[in-house]
């Protein structure tokens, strides 16, 4: 990864340009033509760098989400975390240190069906699955420093 | 603002990303039935509203070198928790802070912080900065290392895209 990609990565996180082409945008701030933004944006996502190029929403305006967190024995983990993957709604599903050991996101377009994943998954597995929706948010996602040294 | 059905859709494509071409925004209007200003516009619009909270690259920081992601929790009673949170919400080395209810007895925490850093010893000394900081130690308090990430990917918020503009 050269400068250029690290700047691409950095100085693109918010404030995307709406415009109609741009990448080529992009690539004017960055001393490049349009295609060669769109070819190492192409590769960044193919190495795992990048996951899109797209929006983050506010929780709780255009659907509903939570966080959910379950106790699971330990040699039921991979069977468990597979059947929660398996659900479209479910986008992010972290193991983590503590007894609550499998934590995951599920996010829908009506609050009725987050709760129906949440039951689907609790009658499935036969686990409690507790749920923890957002109260209140001090500070959601406004991308990431990476601090290139 | 109030989201119509073009709208939703809209919100299913973008969760997916932009796609990598010369015009993005025609090619994401001509799935949806929008000419090309139209989706900027209600891209513009959504993002003024404050229902987009960030438009532009989503990187994976794992991939990135931020191999350590720690869940900072803590129990703080509800006069002061929004407080508390605000403060830590504004410290730049905290990526991501927010309330959810307690659940007892398993779950007394409330307050929730994402710290990300490069290694685990970064990541505790982070915390501890923190607690020390903002007067914490006082407070029953967990860190959660997540130690394997099953799934990743982008929220689907967005309902179905309507058949009649997906033709």
């Amino acid at each position: 990864m050269d400068h250029l990609d690290q700047r691409l990565l950095n100085e693109f996180q918010q404030d995307f340009p709406l415009e109609s082409r741009p990448y080529a945008v992009l690539g004017e701030r960055l001393g490049m033509d349009e295609d060669e933004v769109m070819d190492r944006l192409a590769r960044l996502t193919r190495g795992g760098s990048i996951s899109r190029v797209g929006a983050v929403f506010r929780p709780h305006t255009v659907g509903g989400s939570t966080l959910a967190a379950m106790a699971v024995p330990a040699h039921r983990l991979e069977e468990v975390a597979e059947l929660v993957n398996a659900f479209g709604e479910v986008n992010h599903n972290y193991q983590r240190e503590h007894r609550l050991n499998l934590w995951f996101v599920v996010t829908a377009p009506t609050k009725a069906r987050v709760a129906e994943v949440l039951d689907e998954i609790s009658q499935s597995t036969g686990l409690q699955v507790l749920d923890l929706p957002l109260l209140e948010h001090f500070h959601i996602d406004l991308g990431f420093d990476l601090k290139w040294s | 603002m109030v989201l119509n059905d073009a709208d939703h859709a809209l919100v299913s494509v973008l969760a997916e990303g932009l796609p990598l071409v010369s015009h993005p925004y025609r090619a994401i209007g001509s799935q949806l039935g929008m000419d090309e200003a139209e989706v900027i516009a209600r891209i513009q619009a959504m993002r003024d509203a404050g229902i987009i909270r960030r438009f532009g690259i989503i990187v994976r920081h794992h991939e990135l070198g931020f191999k350590a992601n720690a869940m900072s929790v803590w129990s703080i009673p509800d006069g002061v928790v929004s407080e508390i949170g605000r403060r830590l919400g504004d410290a730049p080395e905290v990526t991501l802070c927010y309330r959810r209810p307690p659940r007892l007895p398993d779950w007394p925490y409330n307050l929730f912080c994402m710290i990300h850093g490069r290694d685990r010893a970064a990541v505790e000394e982070t915390i501890r900065a923190l607690v020390q900081r903002f007067d914490l130690a006082q407070y029953p308090h967990a860190v959660l290392f997540s130690t394997r990430r099953f799934k990743q990917t982008g929220a689907r918020y967005g309902r179905p895209i309507p058949r009649a503009a997906a033709e």
